[in-house]
């Protein structure tokens, strides 16, 4: 019984993570093109993409590393790209801490934004679910884009063909994530979180190591927070 | 362009790759069950909110594609994703129409 509907969300997850397949592709594959070119070898290019396996950050390195800059400069400004993952995992921790440790280790090398994006949604939502629901649909939303991410590495890397860029898969990952925000803003507090985290966003993109997201993201959701301070306390003299 | 050699390339990946695991277990993984004060968790109920618009905005407002112009095509289909989003709150239809209105844009302009 169990079982059966902890199978069911993980399917829930596989569709709700199957869009993200749009994003998954054209990036790995850059990413393959960018460190064949950039000198990395296959083993090293695979190596890369499967154990750090967060596009952004892996991008990132690879443009220090072209740039000269010194090692620990690139770890340090790559691992600042990934701070939010901190982040996300310290989001998804009320709902999925209570699963087994071993489940807890394979969740955290697999929380990338399309996982966390989706799950956090499906969470909230649904705050019946059960910790094992909540874990077959986590690992169910980033099964699509897993195996796609590695294997389309592989093929940038080897055959060196890009999309072309009139198909404009550029703007697959901002699509995506814009049409899940949409469904998340359920209270005032969600709004205003996010209109100040945009805000915030755009006036310090031009802070280095992409620390202007997290300040922006911290902004949000001290705003969120207070918001929702805000309005129990109207709701409590009304 | 520089080549880097291969120690440290492989300093760089294996440096990379425990860093941003450790970043991703530290909460979930060493956590746990543990009760986090209400201040955390209230914050945190808008980590989602706050972080993946943050994530997209300049990506809308200055795509990488157009080389950092700010693009019509672009900016029509992220409204129109959003606010499909918040309309028939259905990821798929917010999805289909705003890549409906990129393409439909880029053809029109293109």
């Amino acid at each position: 019984m169990a079982f059966t509907t902890s199978n069911s969300y993980y399917w829930k997850g596989f569709r709700d993570g199957a869009p993200f397949v749009f994003v998954a592709v054209p990036f790995g594959t850059l990413f393959g093109v960018f460190a064949t070119e950039a000198g990395l070898n296959i083993v090293q290019t695979m190596a890369f993409t499967a154990t750090v396996f967060a596009g952004a950050a892996q991008f990132a390195a690879l443009q220090l590393m072209q740039d000269g800059a010194p090692t620990l400069i690139v770890l340090a400004s790559a691992l600042a790209v990934n701070l939010r993952m901190a982040m996300y995992s310290a989001s998804l921790t009320p709902y999925l801490g209570s699963a087994p440790l071993w489940q807890r280790a394979f969740a955290a090398y697999l929380t990338v934004d399309q996982s966390y994006a989706c799950s956090i949604a499906r969470f909230e939502a649904e705050p019946q679910m059960t910790v094992p629901q909540r874990m077959a649909y986590f690992f169910g939303s980033v099964t699509p884009i897993t195996p796609l991410w590695i294997l389309s590495t592989y093929l940038g890397a080897v055959l060196g063909t890009r999309i072309p860029e009139s198909w404009a898969l550029d703007f697959a990952l901002p699509i995506t994530f814009l049409s899940m925000i949409g469904p998340m803003m359920r209270t005032m507090a969600h709004v205003v979180a996010a209109l100040v985290a945009v805000a915030v966003s755009l006036m310090t993109v031009a802070i280095p190591f992409n620390l202007g997201l997290l300040i922006a993201g911290c902004a949000g959701m001290i705003a969120g927070a207070q918001a929702e301070v805000m309005l129990d306390r109207r709701k409590a003299k009304a | 362009m520089n080549t880097v050699d291969p120690v440290t390339m492989w300093i760089i990946i294996v440096g990379l790759a425990v860093g941003s695991y450790a970043l991703r277990f530290v909460f979930i993984g060493l956590v746990g069950d543990r009760q986090m004060p209400a201040w955390l968790l209230r914050h945190l109920r808008y980590t989602a909110v706050a972080i993946l618009p943050a994530l997209i905005a300049p990506l809308v407002v200055w795509p990488s594609a157009t080389g950092g112009e700010a693009d019509l095509p672009r900016m029509s289909a992220a409204a129109v994703a959003v606010t499909v989003g918040l309309v028939s709150k259905n990821v798929l239809a917010a999805i289909f129409s705003g890549a409906a209105t990129l393409y439909g844009m880029l053809y029109l302009l293109g």
